[in-house]
């Protein structure tokens, strides 16, 4: 990634070309826990963007007193810091959901993403940046969980945020909210994302 | 040396301190919101916990609290006793219904829970949780593989933690509610 590159290229870039779960195969944990209904996956990605975006910009804002060696704690002691403020917060007034979320509200401050934001790029570049980059990579990261959340409720529940969309004889596929329908989303997403890929950067590729 | 540490050290100590006093205004800002959709959440599981209530009222036996709960026509058939402890992760939270003399667990509800997806976190279960219904409240509940004695508590698989904190909390909640009872004379 170039150095100069502008907080607009950094936000388009955190989209696709750099998404965080397809592209840097980053923040698994949540991406296969928490996607098997559109609820869950957006609670999620709001918490995320929280999180990141207070995460960047605070330590960009003081990336020029940040001593090598205890960078990576104070990386985790400010994305503690937010999430357990997205955590009591979802606990007050989305109460069901943070219950439904569980440990993985907490779990938000080993998401590597986070971290990995913090390191490449609000501990090097302006607040604008920053910003900007925090706001694309939480975009990729809720399109990317909304795209597996929305094949396995559909297929396993029926519904889609809730309202229903296929008709009431429709056979759940309860594998699809279990774990295993999780991995299996995944795996069949990302293939199909790493070979769109493949075609466009090379269209002879596949012939 | 020492100088050193503080002076390399002085960004970390600073920040720690502005983030504490952040979340202690946090906590403070949102601690009673939290506690009431506990308290309303608890008052919902009262039928579950005890077989024929409707409701709960609160209720202090010296420093225990429990709530009374209570049929449709405000007749008490038992008592729902919440309960907390450190288990795995974080603390567990617990509510424990009791028959309304107190000998026998009526079941078993978890208000809050950090342990770990997909193996500690089962204690959520109700197929887990429904084998404390029915056990009694007056000798001590212990884990065991096969659970096969009358006040005994099979583990959950590969979280035997989680399971051993979840019984110890139900003991001592409940021993502590049995002589807190006693006492009162009620």
């Amino acid at each position: 990634m170039s150095e100069d590159a502008t907080p607009l290229e950094r936000f388009i870039r955190g989209i696709i070309p750099e998404n965080p779960v397809y592209r840097q195969l980053l923040g698994l944990c949540p991406t296969l826990a928490v996607t098997n209904n559109m609820k869950a996956a957006m609670t999620m990605s709001g918490a995320v963007l929280f999180v990141l975006v207070g995460a960047n910009l605070v330590v960009s804002l003081i990336r020029g007193l940040l001593k090598p060696h205890l960078r990576i704690l104070i990386f985790t002691l400010t994305i503690a810091t937010f999430v357990t403020i997205a955590d009591r917060f979802l606990a007050a007034f989305m109460y069901p959901m943070s219950k439904e979320l569980g440990p993985y509200v907490p779990l938000i401050i080993v998401n590597c993403i986070i971290i990995c934001r913090c390191e490449v790029c609000a501990s090097r570049q302006s607040p604008a940046a920053a910003l900007g980059d925090a706001l694309g990579q939480s975009l990729g990261f809720a399109l990317a969980l909304a795209s597996i959340a929305t094949v396995r409720e559909i297929l396993g529940s029926g519904t889609w945020l809730g309202i229903r969309i296929l008709p009431a004889g429709w056979d759940d596929w309860v594998i699809m909210v279990l774990p295993g329908g999780a991995f299996l989303t995944m795996g069949l997403l990302l293939g199909i994302a790493n070979w769109l890929g493949t075609v466009r950067r090379n269209p002879k590729a596949t012939e | 040396m020492k100088m050193k540490y503080i002076s390399e050290a002085w960004l970390v100590l600073l920040l720690a301190t502005v983030f504490a006093l952040a979340l202690a205004a946090v906590d403070l800002a949102w601690k009673d919101r939290i506690e009431e959709n506990k308290r309303r959440e608890t008052i919902g599981q009262i039928p579950h916990l005890v077989p024929g209530a409707v409701t709960g009222k609160k209720d202090f036996f010296g420093k225990v609290f429990v709530y009374r709960a209570l049929d449709s026509q405000g007749r008490q058939v038992g008592w729902v006793l919440p309960a907390v402890g450190q288990g795995f992760a974080d603390k567990i939270e617990l509510l424990i219904g009791l028959d309304s003399k107190a000998e026998h667990i009526t079941g078993l509800y978890v208000l809050e829970q950090k342990e770990t997806p997909g193996l500690g976190a089962t204690i959520v279960a109700a197929q887990w949780r429904k084998q404390f219904a029915g056990k009694p409240a007056t000798v001590p509940l212990h884990v065991s593989k096969a659970a096969t004695g009358e006040n005994e508590i099979q583990a959950v698989t590969g979280a035997t933690i989680s399971s051993e904190s979840v019984v110890s909390i139900v003991n001592e909640a409940v021993g502590g509610f049995r002589r807190a009872l006693e006492v009162s004379g009620r």
